[in-house]
C-alpha cells in the first residue's frame, strides 16, 4: 500500500444537521424530512461545491443500513437521479455494513478509483430513523447482530451489547476509574457538538456534562446495567456526502489538491458475527485494522493528529483508545479522564461531537468521519477548527459495524 | 385465598365511564402481570367489564389497546423477561404486540350484570347516586354465592350507608381514584368500622401493584378530595358574586379564576376546575355530602341556576372539555357564561380592564409549570407570598384571602377528623390536584 498505482483524494464534503432529540426545531410529533430530503440536500451539498455539478461525476455510491426497514425503502440507488437529473443512467450502487456502511461507501469509491473505472465518485450514506419509537428502532438495529442471539439479547439490543463490554471493564479494571472516562468521554463529546451548528448536540446548554454523566448511575430495571443514556449516541437522522476523485479527477472538478485529503492508507478487517466477543475488554477487529493500516502505510501513531473514532457508545471510545495504543488495556479511562483526548489534548478526538455528540445516523457515520477530518485537514471546520501540527499531519477515522464486527480504518492527508 | 387468587374473576361496574376505564386498566394490566408468573401458568383470569352502553364498550377496547402499548413500551425491559420461553417472540415489536394480546384478552365487556355474579371483585364506578350504587351492589351479592369484595370508587357517597342499605357486612371499601385514573398517583382509601381487615391490607397490595399512593380517609362525605375541593369551589362562586357589585358575572369569573390559577400558582383556575369536574357533578356531590354538614350549607344557588339552563361543563368521550361556566376553544378558556344574556361573553372585551384592575402581579411569580418542578420550591413561594402581602393590588387582596381560606378548609377536615393529619390533606391536593403545594401551609399567616 506504500505505493498505490494511483493517488486518491476526497473533497467537497458535506454534512446535513443530524436531527433527533437535543435539536430544538426536532418535534416527533410533526411530519419531518425522509430519505429523499436528507439525500438531495447533502447530495446537492457537495455537487454544488464541483465545476459542472453532477455532469462531472463518474459513479455513485451510497452507504445505508436500514432504510427497508425504517423507511420501507430499497433499491437506494435509484435516488441518485432524483438529487441530480445528471447522475442518470450513470453507474451507482448502494452498500451495507450495518454502522460501518459509511465507509463501505467510501472503500466502494476508492477501489472504483483504482481499478480506474471512475475518476470522480460521489460516496454518500444516509440515514433515517426517527421514523419509530426508540424501542421499535431497537429491533430495527439489533439487525446489525446475529438474528439468532437476537432472543437472548436486551430489549436495546446494541445498547445491552455494549453495556455487557463496559460491566466486563469494571470488573476487571476499575468501575470508578472507567465511568470518570466514560463521563469526561460524554463531555468532549457535548464540547465539540457545540462548536459545529450541524451537531445534534449543539444546542446542548448544561453546564456540567461531566457531572450529569457522573451522577447518573446506570439504571438496569429501565435501561442497561452499565450505561446511562450519556453513555449512548442518539437516535438521528441524517446524510453526509464527499467527492472521492484521482489526481485526473480533481483537475476535472476544478479542486486544488491542497483543499482535498489525499487517502493514504486503509484496512478492512471483520470478525464473526455469529461469534461473541472473545475479549469483551477488547474490539480485536477495531486493533487488527489498526494494526494493518499502520503496517501498510508505515505510520505510526505518533504521526495522526485527530482520529475520528466510532464512539457509539463511550466504552467504545474507550476501548478504541486502547486498541490504537495511547494507552494500555485497562487505561484508556485514565487517559481520557486526563483530557488528552479533549480538542486542545495530545490527540483531539471526535472534533465534532463524534457519534455521541454530533450524532450517529448509522449507515451515514463514516462518510460524516470522512467530512469531518477533511475539513480539519484542509482548514475548513469553522468554529470546531483544531490546529494540525507539522509533526501529526496525518487524521485518521475508525467506522464499525455492529458489534466490532465491519471495521474500516482509514488514514488522510492534507493533499500537496 | 391469595392475593393472586383474589383476582382471578373481578368485574367492574361502569367501565365505559370515565373512572370505570382507568380502573379497568389498571386492573386488567395487574391481573395479566399475575397471569405471567410462571407458578399461574395455565390459570385462567377473567376481568369483566360491564356497562349499560354499548357504544361505550365499543370504544373502550381501542382505549385500552392504546393505553396498553404505552405502557408495554415503558416496560419492554421486563416484558422480555417475562415472554423468555417463547422462542416465536424476538422482537420488541412482536413481544409488544403478544403482551396487549395478552392484557385485552383477560377482559370482557359486556352488558350483562349477571357476569358479576361469579366475580370476587368488584369494582364500582357507576354514577354518583347513592340509590343507584346500592341497587346493584345488593343485586349482585343477593347473587354472588362467593361473598365477594366491593371497592366503590364514590368520591363522595358515605361507605357505611352503602355497607348497610346493601347488607354488605364489612365487604365494602371506598376506593376512590382520581381523574384520569391512569395518570394520577392518588387513592383515597376509606373503610367503616365493619370493614374486613384482610380486605385493607389486600387493598394496600393492590395499589401498591398499580404503583399508587394511600391516603386513608375517614368516613364522612366527600372524603378528603372532595371535602376540599367542594368547600373551595363554593367558596370562589362567592368570591366572584361578591365582585358583581362592581363587575358583571362573567367579569367576576373571569377574575377569580385567573387569581386561583395564577396567584395561586394552580394547574387551572376554580371554574375551570368546576367545569372539569362538572358543574352537575358537583351540585350531585354537593347534594350527597350536605346532609351530613349540620354546620353548613353545602349548596349554591348558581350551580342550580346554571343546571336549569342546561350549562354543566364536563367532559366529551373524546376527552375535550365541554363548556361550562367558562367557553373552551381548544382547550382554553376564552369566554364566561353569562346567566341574564344566556351568552358566553368573550373575554377579549373585559380582559384588559379587569387585568388592570386586578394589578401587577407580585414579584417572584412562577406559572405552574415551572414552579411545581421547582427544586426549590418552599423559598420560591415563601418570597412570592411575602411579595404578595406587601402589594396593595386587588388581585393579591383576594388571592391571599382565597389561600386563607383554604388553609382553613384543610384544617377543618382535621379538626372533623376526616382526615388523620394536615400532611394527608396536602399529598391529596398535591396529588389528586397537582397543587404546587399544600393548602394547609404558613403562606397566607
Amino acid at each position: 500500500m506504500k505505493n498505490l498505482r494511483k493517488k486518491i483524494y476526497m473533497t467537497a464534503g458535506y454534512n446535513t444537521i443530524s436531527m433527533g432529540t437535543g435539536r430544538k426545531e426536532f418535534n416527533p410529533k410533526k411530519e419531518r424530512a425522509g430519505l429523499e430530503e436528507y439525500l438531495k440536500e447533502a447530495g446537492q451539498g457537495v455537487l454544488n461545491q464541483i465545476d459542472n455539478g453532477a455532469k462531472s461525476v463518474d459513479e455513485s455510491v451510497l452507504g445505508n443500513f436500514m432504510a427497508s426497514r425504517f423507511n420501507r425503502q430499497a433499491n437506494l440507488p435509484g435516488f441518485f437521479p432524483m438529487i441530480d437529473k445528471d447522475l442518470e443512467f450513470k453507474p451507482a450502487t448502494s452498500v451495507e455494513g450495518a454502522c460501518g456502511s459509511g465507509a463501505l461507501s467510501l472503500m466502494s469509491g476508492i477501489k472504483s478509483v483504482l481499478a480506474e473505472t471512475a475518476d470522480v465518485v460521489l460516496s454518500m450514506g444516509v440515514e433515517v430513523q426517527n421514523t419509530v419509537k426508540a424501542i421499535y428502532g431497537a429491533d430495527i438495529l439489533a439487525y446489525a447482530g446475529w438474528f439468532k442471539e437476537r432472543k437472548k439479547g436486551h430489549a436495546y439490543f446494541f445498547p445491552g451489547q455494549f453495556s455487557d463490554r463496559a460491566g466486563a471493564y469494571f470488573e476487571k479494571y476499575d468501575r470508578e476509574k472507567a465511568r470518570k472516562g466514560m463521563a469526561q468521554w460524554y463531555a468532549n463529546a457535548i464540547e465539540n457538538a457545540r462548536l459545529d451548528p450541524t451537531a445534534q448536540e449543539f444546542h446542548n446548554t448544561h453546564p456540567d456534562p461531566y457531572g450529569l454523566s457522573l451522577k447518573s448511575e446506570p439504571n438496569g430495571k429501565v435501561f442497561v446495567d452499565h450505561l446511562n443514556y450519556m453513555d449512548c449516541s442518539k437516535v438521528s437522522d441524517g446524510a453526509s456526502g464527499i467527492i472521492i476523485a484521482s489526481e485526473e479527477g480533481l483537475k476535472r472538478i476544478g479542486i486544488d489538491k491542497k483543499d482535498s485529503v489525499e487517502i493514504i492508507g486503509w484496512a478492512q478487517t471483520i470478525r464473526n458475527i455469529t461469534e461473541q466477543p472473545t475479549d469483551r475488554t477488547e474490539l480485536t477487529a477495531i486493533k487488527t485494522a489498526i494494526e494493518k493500516v499502520f503496517k501498510e502505510t508505515g505510520l505510526s501513531i505518533n504521526q495522526i493528529g485527530t482520529v475520528e473514532l466510532h464512539d457509539c457508545f463511550s466504552i467504545a471510545g474507550i476501548l478504541t483508545v486502547e486498541a490504537l495504543g495511547f494507552a494500555k488495556p485497562g487505561e484508556g479511562c485514565d487517559f481520557v479522564a486526563n483530557g488528552n483526548t479533549k480538542r486542545d489534548g495530545i490527540i483531539p478526538m471526535n472534533t465534532t461531537g463524534g457519534l455521541i455528540g454530533w450524532g450517529h445516523p448509522t449507515g451515514a457515520t463514516g462518510v460524516h468521519q470522512a467530512v469531518t477530518i477533511w475539513q480539519q485537514l484542509t482548514g475548513k471546520a469553522g468554529n470546531a477548527q483544531i490546529k494540525i501540527s507539522k509533526e501529526r499531519p496525518y487524521g485518521m477515522t475508525i467506522n464499525m459495524g455492529g458489534d466490532d464486527v465491519t471495521v474500516t480504518a482509514i488514514i488522510y492527508k492534507q493533499g500537496a | 385465598m391469595t392475593y393472586d387468587e383474589k383476582l382471578q374473576n373481578v368485574s367492574v361496574l361502569g367501565a365505559a365511564g370515565k373512572m370505570g376505564s382507568g380502573i379497568l386498566l389498571l386492573t386488567a394490566v395487574e391481573m395479566c402481570k399475575l397471569s405471567l408468573k410462571p407458578e399461574n401458568k395455565g390459570k385462567t383470569f377473567v376481568l369483566n367489564a360491564i356497562d349499560l352502553s354499548d357504544e361505550g364498550l365499543a370504544g373502550l377496547a381501542s382505549y385500552i389497546k392504546a393505553q396498553v402499548r404505552k405502557i408495554a413500551e415503558k416496560q419492554t425491559v421486563w416484558l422480555r423477561e417475562m415472554y423468555e420461553d417463547r422462542a416465536d417472540l424476538i422482537e420488541n415489536g412482536e413481544i409488544i404486540d403478544q403482551y396487549i394480546f395478552d392484557v385485552t384478552n383477560i377482559i370482557r365487556p359486556t352488558t350483562a350484570m349477571e357476569v358479576a355474579y361469579r366475580s370476587q371483585l368488584i369494582f364500582e364506578a357507576v354514577s354518583e347516586n347513592p340509590d343507584l350504587k346500592v341497587k346493584i351492589l345488593s343485586q349482585i351479592d343477593k347473587n354472588n354465592p362467593n361473598s365477594p369484595w366491593y371497592f366503590t370508587n364514590t368520591s363522595s357517597v358515605p361507605i357505611h350507608l352503602i355497607e348497610e342499605k346493601a347488607n354488605l357486612k364489612g365487604r365494602v371499601l371506598g376506593f376512590h381514584f382520581y381523574n384520569p385514573p391512569a395518570v394520577q398517583k392518588l387513592v383515597e382509601l376509606i373503610t367503616t368500622s365493619n370493614t374486613n381487615p384482610i380486605m385493607v391490607d389486600f387493598a394496600y397490595a393492590y395499589s401498591k401493584g398499580l404503583g399508587k399512593i394511600i391516603v386513608p380517609s375517614n368516613d364522612i362525605a366527600g372524603f378528603i378530595g372532595n371535602g376540599h375541593f367542594m368547600r373551595d369551589g363554593l367558596y370562589g362562586i362567592n368570591e366572584a358574586k361578591a365582585l358583581t357589585n362592581k363587575y358583571s358575572w362573567p367579569e367576576a369569573v373571569y377574575m377569580i379564576n385567573k387569581i386561583t390559577q395564577d396567584y395561586l400558582v394552580r394547574p387551572m383556575g376554580i371554574f375551570q376546575l368546576m367545569d372539569y369536574v362538572g358543574i352537575d357533578v358537583m351540585q350531585y356531590i354537593l347534594k350527597v355530602m350536605n346532609p351530613y354538614m349540620p354546620e353548613e350549607n353545602l349548596h349554591s344557588e348558581i350551580l342550580d341556576e346554571f343546571i336549569s339552563l342546561n350549562i354543566k361543563g364536563g367532559q366529551m368521550s373524546s376527552g375535550a372539555q365541554k363548556d361550562g361556566f367558562l367557553k373552551y376553544e381548544k382547550g382554553k378558556a376564552v369566554a364566561a357564561f353569562d346567566p341574564k344574556s344566556k351568552n358566553y361573553v368573550s373575554f377579549e372585551i373585559f380582559s384588559a380592564k379587569c387585568d388592570a384592575d386586578l394589578g401587577e402581579m407580585p414579584n417572584g411569580h412562577l406559572p405552574w409549570k415551572t414552579a411545581v418542578r421547582h427544586k426549590n420550591k418552599e423559598n420560591v413561594f415563601s418570597s412570592f407570598f411575602t411579595n404578595m402581602k406587601a402589594s396593595v393590588t386587588l388581585g393579591s387582596k383576594i388571592a391571599l384571602k382565597y389561600g386563607a381560606n383554604a388553609n382553613k378548609i384543610g384544617l377543618k377536615l382535621v379538626s372533623d377528623k376526616v382526615a388523620a393529619n394536615t400532611n394527608d390533606v396536602n399529598t391529596v391536593m398535591l396529588t389528586g390536584f397537582f397543587h404546587a403545594f399544600g393548602p394547609v401551609n404558613n403562606y397566607f399567616d
